[in-house]
């Protein structure tokens, strides 16, 4: 009782013909590096935070960009669960990895951010506990496609598994955040968007807009390694 | 449909629960893992420096996802030998029946698992928890029907996998999360000995974790089926 593992119709698996240099790439790497002199340079230091403030043109981008990635990661778990199409499979695939890799960066920085400002590396504040559980409920995302051999059946339970971890994120959150706001400890409140000056807010704008390139850029170039290997296991007739 | 749906559901619960009744294996291993991290958990923490009040409801529900893990990694597991689960989606009884059997199964193996653990709590850790028997019974049934839902799904789908039960605490454990958060904040409350209006909030959060998860995942089951 097993069903045929390998795209049915040829566009599935057949990668588009690509040569060359991956302009997409090497925009979006241009643009993270202009986003980052004009941190450097260009972007006035924060009052009271100093320099350690400008980790934040990394890590809210960053963030935003990995709760997109999730979200589509469910998006096309409900359209390949309704079309069967494989080519959404391989999108929440390539989509998951790369948002692992944002949720792992803000991870990282917000720590670095943390020390100097609010004195501490780690807290359990309502956002911190989320993204950590959001990087562990995507890390077994990962595991779970990696431990299945059929292909039909890994896009499927992949597919149950993104859908209900995005139903999952609100109810983590609201229980972190009820849990923290019934037992409240002294944290420094942090800098929200709406209260940046305009320089600020601007420097915040093109470097989400670089990272939104770099992550569409890494995610195609993860979409087409998928392609080329469900093309090779149709060609091993696995 | 619906009452055809619901007495397949029965059935398939009743022989899962013959099994085990007959077996003893599952129980037997989850209620003595439960006891035993009962008084692993008291000991690892200085009585003095935190008092047992304190500790037992973290470990009571900590210790109700891991005893719960225990029997969910069984519950497909039993349906591999000789490929019966074959037999099981040959029967024309509808995909929501076997997934709703299974649960029912879960349900009652982990209800019957916190029926010991809970006194065993009380027992060592000297807390009044069976003077708040009530509202400790109606936590612990939000909390076993929300585990049991998202575990008896991953269940279906760990034993697919080439991990098999390995994979069930990494698929299930963040799911957990908000059932254990609640169930404690509310169970620490009732030893408080504040009033149970304070805990309101909590058992709503259960509540909808319970809906949400039964419907999502029992129309997610017939996917996890590998034909």
């Amino acid at each position: 009782m097993t069903t045929p593992s390998v795209p049915a119709r040829a566009e599935d698996a057949a990668p588009a013909q690509h040569s060359g240099i991956d302009w997409l790439f090497v925009i979006a790497v241009l643009a993270i590096a202009a986003a980052l002199v004009r941190v450097i340079y260009y972007t006035p230091f924060e009052a009271v935070q100093g320099p350690a403030q400008k980790i934040f043109y990394l890590h809210l981008p960053a963030a935003l960009d990995a709760f997109m990635a999730f979200g589509i990661v469910a998006l096309a778990g409900i359209g390949y669960l309704w079309l069967g199409d494989l080519r959404l499979d391989r999108a929440a695939e390539s989509s998951a990895e790369v948002g692992v890799m944002f949720t792992t960066v803000v991870l990282v920085t917000g720590p670095l951010w943390a020390r100097p400002v609010w004195g501490t590396w780690w807290t359990w504040d309502a956002r911190l506990t989320l993204t950590l559980f959001l990087w562990f409920i995507y890390v077994g995302y990962l595991v779970l496609r990696g431990a299945i051999e059929d292909r039909a059946l890994r896009a499927r339970y992949s597919a149950v598994l993104g859908i209900l971890g995005s139903l999952l994120i609100p109810f983590i959150h609201l229980s972190v955040y009820l849990f923290r706001t019934l037992h409240p400890r002294p944290i420094v409140l942090k800098p929200s968007a709406p209260s940046l000056p305009p320089e600020m807010l601007t420097t915040l704008i093109i470097s989400f807009v670089a990272f939104t390139l770099f992550y569409l850029a890494l995610v195609r170039q993860r979409y087409r390694l998928a392609s080329e290997r469900d093309l090779l296991e149709l060609e091993e007739g696995r | 449909m619906a009452p055809n749906t619901l007495s397949a559901a029965l059935l398939i619960a009743r022989k899962d629960l013959a099994i085990e009744f007959r077996t003893r294996t599952a129980f037997f291993s989850a209620a003595v893992f439960a006891l035993l991290g009962i008084v692993i958990f008291y000991f690892a923490w200085d009585p003095t420096a935190v008092a047992p009040m304190d500790l037992a409801p973290g470990v009571l529900w900590g210790i109700f996802t891991f005893s719960g893990l225990l029997g969910l990694q069984r519950s497909f597991g039993i349906e591999q030998a000789d490929r019966a689960i074959d037999a099981l989606l040959g029967a024309p009884i509808s995909r929501e029946s076997i997934y709703l059997g299974k649960a029912i199964a879960n349900l009652v193996f982990v209800a019957a698992v916190q029926v010991i653990a809970i006194p065993a709590v009380q027992l060592f850790y000297g807390v009044p928890l069976l003077e708040h028997a009530a509202v400790l019974a109606l936590i612990a049934l939000l909390s076993a029907i929300g585990l049991v839902a998202v575990g008896t799904l991953f269940s279906a789908m760990a034993v697919n996998t080439k991990l098999a039960e390995m994979l069930l605490p990494v698929l299930s454990l963040p799911f957990f999360v908000p059932i254990v958060i609640p169930a404690a904040q509310a169970t620490a409350r009732l030893l408080a000995g504040r009033p149970a209006a304070e805990s309101v909030g909590w058992l709503k959060l259960l509540l909808a974790f319970d809906i949400v998860f039964v419907v999502a995942c029992t129309l997610a089951f017939p996917f996890t089926i590998e034909e």
